[in-house]
């Protein structure tokens, strides 16, 4: 392979394993809207850094992140309801649209809005190989330290608040995790397919494992093997972006462990194997 | 604390509420309530949706202050010994854990509150401990043999188990139960019942229950407490589950009939349901 693949191959899986973990709590927690609308400010971040002349970089960080301790706030115990988040979405995404006018009355908008909607993980360099396997760290390091209460504050909410679990904080600490993984896939999948990676291996897991360390694990292996896969084909066929490929991929496996998961289902299983398929459940 | 109370129970009672008065907002939801809770002793909480049952429970647990009188759970302030109370909420948010092993929900009550996580190979001992834990939890509601199936998978009555290990595993010495006899059908309230029974004796727990339906609690019940408007009413079933003291409580006639085999059957209490599997019953207030 040759070099230009490995800053790609790092940051990509780095990311995906971050968005894997990530990924899980949030399917369980039926919060992949709040990803979506995560990924959508995303976008208006970038295009904002563009206009005010810093990195977009620096732009997609700076607003996924506020967007998402704000959303965190409004939500407090309880998680943030499709209505505010929808409305949400559209409002900031209507500032992006805003934020890409003044752009180009400016001459300036090609790239830098491209960049920010599909990603360009082929261009990534060495330094932001390191910054994106980092901020994985980071997060991983936080979902390891915060994953049991996560996991209680998601199942039992009211019974982990009367056990004094903080369920407030954990789902700000859910919300920002999210937002972070979020600006950092940006830049490898783009603000229009990022989700692949948070909600496909993660949805994928959770057809295939019913315990939670195997499923959390499952959803990285998934997301790693989508980047690498991905990537291979993409580079083996270049008129294919690698961000349309990772997500097929991702996509694919989804689909074939909700195969495996309602084959497994069927009642002909559940009676040790013994009797003939009649129905699925 | 305990000075005040005017009750003359044994100093060891795990909870102690004396004249308690509660008020949501500008409304005063009841007063003057009295109640005592001994280790291995089953208490069930009733009254109409609304008349301030899983108010009571927040009380116990610290969550809602009293406006008068006193409360004392487990020899402290409420809220103080919160690792020590078991707790079923009443609404229970279950489809987050469809595709949860039931045995990891369990382990939640054990370990849920815990910080970080094991590295591999160490702290064997106490893992293994906790393990056996959740293990006892489930033999004790016969859940092992379904608890490694996905929590979704399971009948309403398993998952009604599986709610109630996580709640004892970690051996409380007092249990907060809000219906649980919720959209059950007959067969499984009873057996759940008996279930509860069991434990609260063989672990000499206190057991709080909330229900709407003294029915098919009667038979395994040590006291009630009822509360209708604004009102509660302790005492031992005999005492309590009369015709003369529920008509006055509820201000309506409330006939309790005595069966040939000597069980009672109380005909009458509003909110008594028409028909079991009533979901959503609650929160139309009809306190
Ligand atoms: N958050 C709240 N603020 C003000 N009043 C409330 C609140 N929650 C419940 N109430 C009122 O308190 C009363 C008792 O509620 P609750 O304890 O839930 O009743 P029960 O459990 O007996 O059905 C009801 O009349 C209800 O309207
Ligand atoms: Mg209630």
């Amino acid at each position: 392979m040759s070099g230009y693949l490995l800053p790609a191959i790092i940051a990509g899986s780095t990311i995906a394993v971050a968005c894997g973990i990530v990924g899980w709590f949030i399917v369980l927690r039926s919060q992949v809207f709040a990803a979506d609308a995560l990924s959508h400010f995303a976008f208006t971040g970038a295009i904002a850094g563009l206009v005010i002349g810093i990195s977009p970089q620096l732009g997609v960080f700076g607003c996924t992140i506020a967007c998402g301790a704000l959303l965190a706030a409004i939500a407090g115990r309880t998680l943030a309801d499709d209505l505010t988040i929808g409305i949400g979405v559209t409002w900031v995404l209507g500032l992006g649209v805003l934020a890409l006018a003044i752009l180009s009355r400016n001459g300036n908008e090609g790239t830098g809005a491209a960049t920010a909607l599909f990603g360009s993980i082929n261009t990534l360099t060495g330094v932001d190989a390191v910054i994106a396997a980092s901020i994985a760290a980071v997060v991983i390091g936080v979902i390891a330290v915060i994953g049991r209460p996560l996991l209680y504050a998601s199942l039992n909410p009211v019974a982990a608040h009367a056990r004094g679990v903080p369920v407030r904080l954990l789902n700000a600490l859910a919300f920002i995790a999210l937002a972070t993984v979020v600006a950092e896939a940006t830049q490898a999948l783009g603000a229009l397919l990022l989700l692949a990676l948070i909600a496909a291996p993660a949805g994928a897991a959770h057809h295939l494992a019913h315990r939670p360390a195997a499923g959390i694990g499952i959803a990285a292996g998934i997301g790693i093997a989508s980047v690498w896969v991905g990537l291979a084909i993409s580079y083996c066929m270049p008129t294919l972006p690698a961000s349309s490929a990772i997500a097929t991929v991702a996509a694919a496996a989804f689909a074939a462990a909700a195969l495996i998961a309602t084959l497994r289902r069927s009642p002909a299983r559940r009676a040790r194997r013994h009797s003939v398929i009649t129905h699925t459940h | 604390m305990a000075g005040e109370s005017h009750h003359t129970g044994s100093p060891s009672a795990l909870v102690r509420v004396s004249h308690g008065t509660v008020v949501r907002g500008t409304s005063t939801i009841w007063s003057d309530l009295n109640l005592e809770v001994f280790p291995g002793e089953f208490t069930a909480i009733l009254g109409p949706n609304g008349s301030g049952k899983s108010t009571l429970l927040q009380v116990l647990l610290g969550r809602m202050p009293l406006a008068g009188g006193s409360a004392e759970v487990i020899g402290a302030a409420p809220g103080a010994r919160r690792a020590d109370i078991g707790y079923l909420p009443q609404h229970r948010a279950i489809t987050a854990a469809e595709r949860i092993r039931a045995i990891d929900i369990v382990g939640l009550g054990l370990t849920g509150a815990r910080w970080g996580f094991r590295i591999p190979g160490t702290g064997t001992a106490e893992a293994r401990r906790e393990r056996a834990q959740i293990h006892e939890a489930l033999d004790l509601v016969g859940a092992s043999h379904y608890a490694q199936r996905a929590f979704g998978e399971l009948s309403g009555g398993e998952q009604q188990r599986i709610l109630i290990a996580q709640a004892i595993v970690r051996k409380p010495a007092f249990l907060l139960l809000d219906e649980p006899l919720d959209s059950l059908d007959l067969p499984t309230q009873a057996s759940v019942v008996a279930l509860i029974r069991e434990v609260c004796t063989h672990q000499q727990i206190g057991v709080l229950l909330v229900a709407h339906d003294v029915n098919p609690l009667l038979t395994a019940l040590d006291q009630v407490l009822y509360i209708a408007n604004g009102h509660a009413l302790q005492g031992a079933v005999d005492q309590v589950i009369t015709s003369s003291q529920l008509s006055a409580l509820f201000g309506m006639p409330i006939e309790v009939l005595t069966a040939a085999d000597g069980r009672r059957v109380v005909i009458g209490t509003p909110d008594a349901p028409h028909h079991h599997g009533h979901r959503h019953s609650d929160g139309h207030g009809h306190g």
